[in-house]
């Protein structure tokens, strides 16, 4: 009975079309649109994901995100580094400078400072360079996506493509020099402006004068200590907060969650793309099993079973949902493959996977239910009806 | 009549549609007995009954009192799931709009009661070949419903009918949907193949260009049967 279903369903390619049209686009929508969404979101804590090494960072009470910079004194490193249980503690610098470029106008860049002498916090993946040349004078780190781009050197032509930036050459960091010693590569930031990196002590001459510049405390637990209970320690015995990095990229995707408009965007999306995809796909399932009724009232007559009749519709719409869906996810593999060297950023976590397949099977399961319905109602006498 | 000699009986069978003042009355008490090997027909005018009392003797309709027995089971005592059972095994249909899946190749739909009955798909629709073959159509079956004749197409529906060889065939005005001259083939056809010793068939009609070909005609009016002749010119 099997295959009596499936050539009822494809028999009718425009119909067939039609559902499959349906399910691709809400399967498009619900993998695309809250794939960007947790792109968008990793991106916002890519600085903590890319600091492999601490295990704790600590800050001031009121830091609500990785990019609100709170200073403190630099006396607290030692404070935080007296703590029990803390194997060392290194101080973080972050924050933006304003670089002026070659053509003069100016840009504003993401500046770390790093331990002068653990460096700790250094971007993993080297494309230029070492990592050490950071403590020659005015040495600074350029991340790829600056180098080519918004620090680049402007063309040598109208309309000519930028120069990139070269290791050896100097840009000017608030109206103090800085020298290219190194290309690194990282993760892009929320905001996809450059990342300088250098030493605690240049980014104390490369910033303006201030009280306090210690952004953050990187600290390494010693082996075999609760993280949780280390921070609740830090915590009360130097009046900062401590998060385990985990805890640190929740709160930060928290504060987006709740003080930007960017989820409700993407849930408005994902939510039409849902509802479109499951109209579309409910009214053409059910527009084909309303054309079809008189065919499944003779199966009916003929002895065929309600239950029979459940298990072809329910056939029919996974045949549907399979081929909308691989399509759908299809559609978004080409999409990330054709943006995957761009500034679109894209997550496919399992948790999304299982989300769109719940999508759509929720939506498949809508449309065989309205029909299922119709057709369980059905008289067979109604094949006797011209 | 004997009672083992019976396809069908039916004795005092009421049926009613609707209820309070939209209630009709579709059948008022009908008496019939249908013999095996039998081509009886019921004739009469739109509304009589006559396609609600073959949707009765086929079990797919149930009836509100009297009692309709096929070959011996009294459909009224025969519970959902034996009804679906009985009428894969018993029954045959023929339809006026021929009902032919059109998505389906004229074998397939042939081979709809085999695979129903469980058979598997490639087999039945082999055998659904073969039995085109014998009616006269082998070089159709692997053509789609749209493209034959409604003659053709009529044939493909009276295959699909026998192809399980059930003890009991209905038609609902099965030439009403063709010309004269490929009505009386029609029912020359099934006259031929349709009906034997062992299988009935009950015809609805108000064609009287086929009557000759009935053993037996019941004419109906207003749910009643007003009388049953074997002289079909009676009618004409």
């Amino acid at each position: 009975m099997f295959y009596i279903a499936f050539r009822m369903l494809v028999g009718d390619r425009g119909k067939f079309l039609g559902i499959i049209l349906g399910l691709s686009f809400a399967s498009l929508i619900m993998t695309q649109q809250p794939g960007l969404f947790v792109g968008i979101m990793t991106r916002a804590y890519s600085f903590i994901t890319d600091l492999g090494q601490p295990d704790i960072w600590v800050m001031d009470p009121t830091v609500q995100y990785i990019d609100d910079i709170k200073p403190m004194p630099d006396t607290y490193l030692y404070r935080v580094a007296s703590v029990e249980g803390v194997k060392w503690a290194v101080p973080l610098y972050k924050g933006t400078i304003q670089v002026r470029l070659h053509s003069g106008t100016f840009q504003t860049c993401n500046l770390i400072g790093l331990d002068d002498t653990t460096l700790v916090g250094a971007p993993a993946v080297m494309l230029e360079g070492r990592i050490a040349d950071l403590r020659r004078a005015y040495g600074i780190i350029v991340n790829l996506e600056g180098v080519l781009d918004k620090l680049a050197n402007p063309p040598t032509y109208p309309g000519g493509p930028k120069i990139p930036l070269r290791v050896g050459q100097e840009i000017e960091l608030n109206n103090n020099r800085g020298i290219v010693v190194g290309i690194a590569l990282t993760t892009r930031t929320f905001q996809s402006q450059p990342v300088i990196f250098t030493t605690y002590s240049n980014a104390t001459l490369f910033t303006p004068p201030q009280m306090n510049l210690l952004s953050f405390v990187l600290v390494k637990a010693k082996p075999g200590q609760n993280l949780d209970v280390l921070c609740k320690r830090i915590k009360r015995l130097t009046g900062l907060v401590a998060y385990t990095k985990q805890q640190f990229k929740d709160l930060t995707v928290n504060y987006y969650l709740k003080y930007t408009a960017i989820p409700i965007n993407y849930g408005v999306s994902v939510l039409l793309g849902f509802l479109v995809g499951a109209a579309i796909a409910g009214q053409t399932f059910y527009n084909f099993t309303l054309e079809n009724l008189r065919y499944f009232g003779v199966l009916k007559a003929m002895g065929t079973s309600d239950r029979t009749l459940l298990y072809m519709i329910i056939f029919q719409a996974l045949i549907v949902s399979f081929i909308g869906y691989g399509i759908g996810v299809g559609c978004t593999g080409i999409f990330v493959f054709l943006t995957r060297n761009t500034v679109v950023a894209f997550r496919f976590p399992w948790q999304l996977f299982v989300f769109s397949t719940v999508g759509i099977t929720l939506i498949s399961s809508f449309a065989a239910l309205l029909s299922i319905r119709k057709v369980i109602k059905l008289e067979p006498a109604v094949v006797f009806r011209s | 009549m004997e009672e083992n000699q019976l396809a069908v009986k039916c004795k005092n069978l009421i049926k009613i549609y609707g209820e309070g003042t939209g209630k009709i009355v579709a059948l008022r008490g009908i008496d019939l007995e249908v013999k095996s090997g039998e081509l009886m027909m019921l004739a009469g005018p739109s509304g009589c009954g006559k396609t609600t009392l073959i949707s009765v003797i086929a079990s797919i309709l149930d009836q509100d009192s009297g009692e309709c027995k096929v070959y011996g089971h009294e459909l009224k005592d025969l519970n959902k799931d034996e009804k679906i059972a009985f009428r894969a095994k018993n029954i045959g249909f023929v339809f006026q709009a021929f009902n032919l899946f059109p998505t389906l190749t004229a074998a397939e739909n042939v081979a709809i009661p085999l695979i129903i009955g469980g058979m598997d798909h490639t087999v039945a629709t082999q055998k659904g070949a073969d039995l085109l073959e014998q009616m006269g159509l082998g070089d159709r079956a692997t053509s789609f419903p749209t493209d034959l004749s409604g003659g053709q197409q009529q044939r493909v529906a009276i295959a699909r009918a026998l192809i399980h060889n059930p003890r009991l065939i209905v038609c609902d005005e099965p030439t009403s949907a063709l010309d004269g001259e490929t009505g009386h083939k029609i029912m020359e056809l099934m006259k031929s193949i349709a009906v034997d010793k062992t299988r009935t068939l009950i015809v609805v009609t108000h064609d009287s260009r086929i009557f000759q070909f009935a053993d037996r005609i019941a004419k109906m009016e207003d749910g009643h049967i007003l009388k049953v002749t074997s002289n079909y010119k009676e009618f004409e």
